[in-house]
């Protein structure tokens, strides 16, 4: 019989507020095994912690159930107190009465029932549990950065100057992501090449930095400080070690009709291309979906002008398979899609564009060289409307996303107030639901663009716009006004909300790192621990995380790098003693558990077992590796004999459980 | 039929290829036929059978048989191979101690839809052409022959012959069945109407585990409900409710392996229609993950064991397979 002893937190009034703690302490002293019980304010807090340690001393507690909050937060700090005390770590159980129950509870009476009886679970389980130790398996010192966007590059810098090998695979045949397709950055107006490119050659130029572009990761296997990455490395038809960069091919080649993704498709590149003059590796690739070569097997001009000799037609896709102690997602972002919005004409009007598609059309290294043009007819456009909030905060999400995409407010002051200056003849409305403006220097910008730069800014929604004679009609209502509005505009821009990269959803399915409903990849701790993902190992980085600006990404990449700095320092990690555990007794070999193990752990042998009379059996059977286990439990459900058990987690701890609360 | 399958067991045995074969004898009726091996020619003539009433499933005798040393023969209907297949893709039966004669079947009649047809004092039966001529102790009757067929092979899925040495009979095809209908009657019912069902069908258990012992899915060393360290042993006596619970419970341990070969229902003494939860499994895995015949190859995961990227999430189960 374990000597049990319940310690009931009232986490201020978190818990305390709807939850009787002296009746939850008084009924679990009843329990069967219970020596002593107690409530405190604080159990987390030193004195709370000394209340635990005394008590293990004093009454020679084998078991302790700590009813507070979720394990998640506070299992390993009780856990630490506990062995401190001389208690196996593994003793010691956490009755969630926090987040499930007194925070989802109004009612006393009920929270306090509910309370005591997810403490009489505990204590139930703890009946059961057995002392572990737990092992250790070694690091490997390298991390895996998905995305080569400014987010992945910042990270993978910080990491390659602790002095660890980092490898970025970008899924474009260039390192920049998002950013090289900028013009100027707020709140600063610097230009985003100037300070972004000088980075891009920074990574490539690392000796710690690996960039593998045009790739994508295919299999995560593995867990934290060891995970084993298959990563497919596309095809680009292009040496990648012969390739000069020199652009010759890109000239010659004769398939003039590419949409220029770069651009946004708003002009045309060749088959074989250099994403852009700046692209880190600046090595061509072949786009086979336009190449007349690799299509019909007739042309060869590539090849024929290329010095270096590096065209090869015969490339395969390659696959690199590499061992890495850390993970970082810098999956990043794209505009929605405009399709289900048809209001704003944005499929009718070429003059109806996307900020994105703005940026380009201010870039000096954009299809129009910079100057400001209409895509329809290259004329100077006089009269301009930016619609804020196009997808972002719908109601219901039918449309779009329900949440504020956070750089809009602030890219389109930036928008409307270069407009401004380098066209002092235009008029420029902003529509706007409200403007957000929090941040270092922020408000200031917005404000200028207001006041120095004549912006008009209306609050109120565009409601239709409609083309007509080569103009572009407005329907909007101004809300302070209370009138509608009729402009008659040369162009359109649509603030498009952003949503994370489609590669987001796979990825995080291989990583087994959770997402929420928007598939922005989830915290650890929305407060606490915001760079790391739930699954330990894998770090967040960027706008994979939720909407972030330049500044707040390169921050939010620094940190990520510093915690993956943080675990490849170690040597060592301490496996988890939760893993699986087979009973040969009861094994009849059938495979179903090495089936779903995600890690690799359970491994099959002929074993000989004694039999009746003096005979000898041989039968198949299940050994798991302990050091692979993870504890992820798959296998004890798939098992159908109830051979396969977790420790820490075994099947008759659960149904004690279960037969607590159902008591 | 039945003569050439004696005849291949005697071939069999006297040739040496193996030291036994597994076939089918009567019990203390006629109709009561029940899995037997034999050793010699005198056996096989003097007991083996094989006729309208050889409804049992051989291979899960096979995990025994073909560890005790030596080959054994067994004699398989279609859709006894898919068990035997399904079988070995989860280690149970080494194939290597196995001659496997596949037999072509035409469906196998069940005495009570016999009884049912009017029949009383039944003490033979055999087939004629499309009929069944039944001797009675009041004189020979006839009756037609596909009126007689147990359910499972009136919906036959599949008259295929997997994985065999060598067969008697013709190939046969797979069929398109309506096996479903039944569980969509099921499924149309309200919730409460479905548990009152079953709560009428599964009360008339008298846990005697004929249904676990003859599934071929059922080949544990050793069962959760025999085993006290499972806790579960005691639960499912622990009142009716729990004991019904016993085949739900059967129901998911067999999920995606069971082969849908009717033997549980056919040796059920209450008639209680087992085989409708583990079709109700069967549909599901269909209509949620695309079909899948447990035993089919012996390649292809079971989609329960099974992890694709563009499988439905779980939270999305109700929105029946709707993938994406």
């Amino acid at each position: 019989m374990q000597k049990i002893g319940v310690f009931v937190c009232w986490c201020g009034s978190n818990i305390a507020a709807t939850v009787d703690v002296q009746a939850v302490s008084d009924a679990l002293a009843r329990e069967p095994g219970v020596v002593f019980s107690t409530n405190y304010q604080y159990m987390c807090s030193q004195a709370g912690q000394e209340m635990i340690q005394s008590a293990i001393r004093e009454h020679g507690l084998t078991g302790v159930v700590i009813c507070s909050c979720s394990p998640r937060m506070h299992e390993a700090t009780f856990r630490r107190a506990c062995e401190k005390a001389g208690l196996n770590p593994y003793m010691v159980e956490i009755a969630n009465i926090r987040e499930q129950c007194s925070w989802i509870h109004k009612d006393k009476a009920t929270g306090t029932e509910k309370a005591v009886i997810l403490g009489r679970a505990a204590v139930a389980k703890v009946h059961l549990n057995a002392p572990l130790t737990a092992g250790q398996s070694p690091v490997t010192k390298r991390a895996l950065v998905i995305g080569g966007g400014i987010a992945g590059i910042q990270t993978a810098l910080d990491i390659a100057e602790a002095g660890f090998p980092v490898d970025i695979v970008e899924k474009k045949p260039t390192i920049g992501g998002k950013m090289t397709q900028l013009d100027k950055t707020f709140p600063t107006l610097d230009c985003a090449a100037c300070i972004l490119t000088p980075k891009m050659v920074d990574a490539a130029q690392h000796e710690n930095i690996n960039i593998i572009s045009y790739a994508e990761v295919e299999e995560v296997k593995g867990f934290v400080g060891n995970f084993s990455v298959k990563i497919r490395k596309k095809a680009r038809f292009v040496d990648e070690a012969k390739c000069t960069g020199c652009g010759l091919c890109t000239e010659k080649c004769p398939q003039k009709k590419v949409p220029n993704e770069f651009n946004l498709g708003l002009d045309q590149r060749r088959a074989i291309y250099i994403p852009f003059a700046q692209a880190v590796p600046k090595v061509a690739a072949i786009d086979p979906d336009y190449c007349t070569m690799l299509k019909t097997g007739k042309c060869g001009v590539c090849s024929k002008v290329c010095t270096a000799g590096a065209i090869d037609y015969k490339q395969q896709d390659e696959i690199i398979e590499r061992e890495y102690g850390a993970i970082v997602a810098a999956t990043g972002f794209e505009p929605i899609s405009m399709e289900k919005f048809g209001e704003f004409a944005y499929a009718q009007s070429p003059d109806v564009v996307t900020s994105l598609e703005f940026e380009r059309l201010m870039n000096a290294a954009g299809p129009t060289g910079g100057t400001l043009l209409r895509p329809s007819d290259g004329k100077h456009p006089h009269t301009l409307v930016f619609v804020q909030c196009v997808g972002s905060r719908c109601d219901g999400g039918e449309k779009g996303k329900p949440y504020c995409s956070k750089i809009c407010c602030m890219y389109t002051a930036k928008h409307a107030m270069l407009t401004r200056e380098k066209y002092p003849d235009t008029e420029v409305y902003v529509f706007y639901i409200d403007v957000r403006t929090p941040g270092k220097n922020f408000d200031e910008f917005y404000r200028r663009a207001v006041e120095d730069y004549g912006v008009h800014y209306v609050k109120g929604m565009v409601g239709k716009v409609s083309p007509e004679n080569g103009k572009l009609k407005v329907q909007a209502s101004d809300l302070l006004g209370g009138r509608q509005m009729h402009i008659e505009a040369d162009m359109v821009i649509l603030a498009a909300a952003i949503e994370p990269d489609r590669s987001a959803r796979p990825l995080a399915t291989m990583l087994t790192a959770s997402m929420d409903t928007n598939d922005f990849f989830t915290e650890a701790h929305p407060k606490l621990r915001p760079v790391e993902s739930p699954t330990a190992g894998v770090f967040l980085s960027g706008v994979c995380q939720g909407p972030k600006d330049i500044p707040e990404t390169v921050a939010q990449a620094g940190a990520a790098a510093a915690k993956v700095i943080g675990l490849l320092a170690r040597d060592y990690l301490t496996c988890n003693p939760c893993v699986a555990e087979s009973s040969e007794l009861m094994c009849n070999g059938c495979s179903a558990c090495e089936k779903v193990c995600p890690y690799g752990a359970i491994t099959y042998i002929d074993k000989e077992f004694r039999g009746p009379n003096r005979t000898t059996l041989v039968r198949r059977v299940a050994q798991v590796n302990p050091a692979v286990c993870q504890g992820c439990g798959a296998c004890t459900v798939a098992c159908p004999s109830g051979a396969m058990d977790l420790k820490g987690f075994s099947n008759a701890q659960i149904l004690s459980e279960v037969d607590a609360i159902c008591k | 039929m039945q003569e050439r399958v004696k005849a291949k067991a005697i071939e069999l045995l006297e040739s040496g290829a193996c030291t036994r074969v597994l076939g089918w004898k009567a019990g203390e009726f006629f109709y009561d036929v029940t899995p037997a091996v034999f050793t010699s020619r005198e056996e096989v003539e003097r007991d083996f059978v094989f006729g309208p009433f050889c409804g049992a499933n051989l291979s899960k005798y096979l995990i025994a048989e073909s560890r005790k040393g030596g080959k054994v023969g067994a004699f398989l209907k279609p859709c006894d191979t898919y068990s035997f297949r399904q079988l070995q893709k989860e280690h149970r039966v080494l194939r290597e101690n196995v001659y496997a004669v596949g037999v072509q079947c035409i469906g196998m009649c069940d005495i009570e839809a016999v009884k049912a047809a009017g029949m009383k004092g039944v003490v033979g039966a055999e087939e004629r052409g499309e009929d069944l001529v039944v001797r009675t102790l009041y004189g020979e009757r006839t009756m037609e022959r596909r009126a007689a067929l147990a359910e499972r092979c009136q919906v036959c899925k599949s008259k295929k012959l997997l994985d065999c040495d060598e067969r008697i009979g013709g190939q046969g095809e797979e069929l398109s069945s309506a096996r479903f209908d039944g569980v969509a009657r099921l499924e149309a019912m309200t919730a409460e109407e479905r548990f009152a069902f079953w709560r009428g069908e599964l009360s008339r258990c008298i846990r005697c585990n004929a249904c676990r012992n003859v599934c071929p899915a059922c080949s544990c060393e050793k069962c959760v409900f025999d085993n006290p360290a499972s806790g579960a042993e005691n639960k499912a006596a622990a009142d009716s409710f729990e004991e019904n619970l016993f085949h739900i419970i059967r129901a998911f341990h067999v999920a995606g392996r069971c082969t849908d070969c009717g033997e549980c229902s056919r040796v059920c003494p209450q008639h209680i229609p087992l085989h409708l939860l583990n079709r109700k499994f069967i549909k599901d895995i269909n209509e949620l993950y695309g079909g899948y015949q447990a035993g089919e190859d012996p390649e292809t995961r079971p989609p329960l064991v099974d992890f694709r990227l563009d499988d439905p999430e779980p939270s999305v189960v109700h929105e029946r397979g709707r993938k994406g």
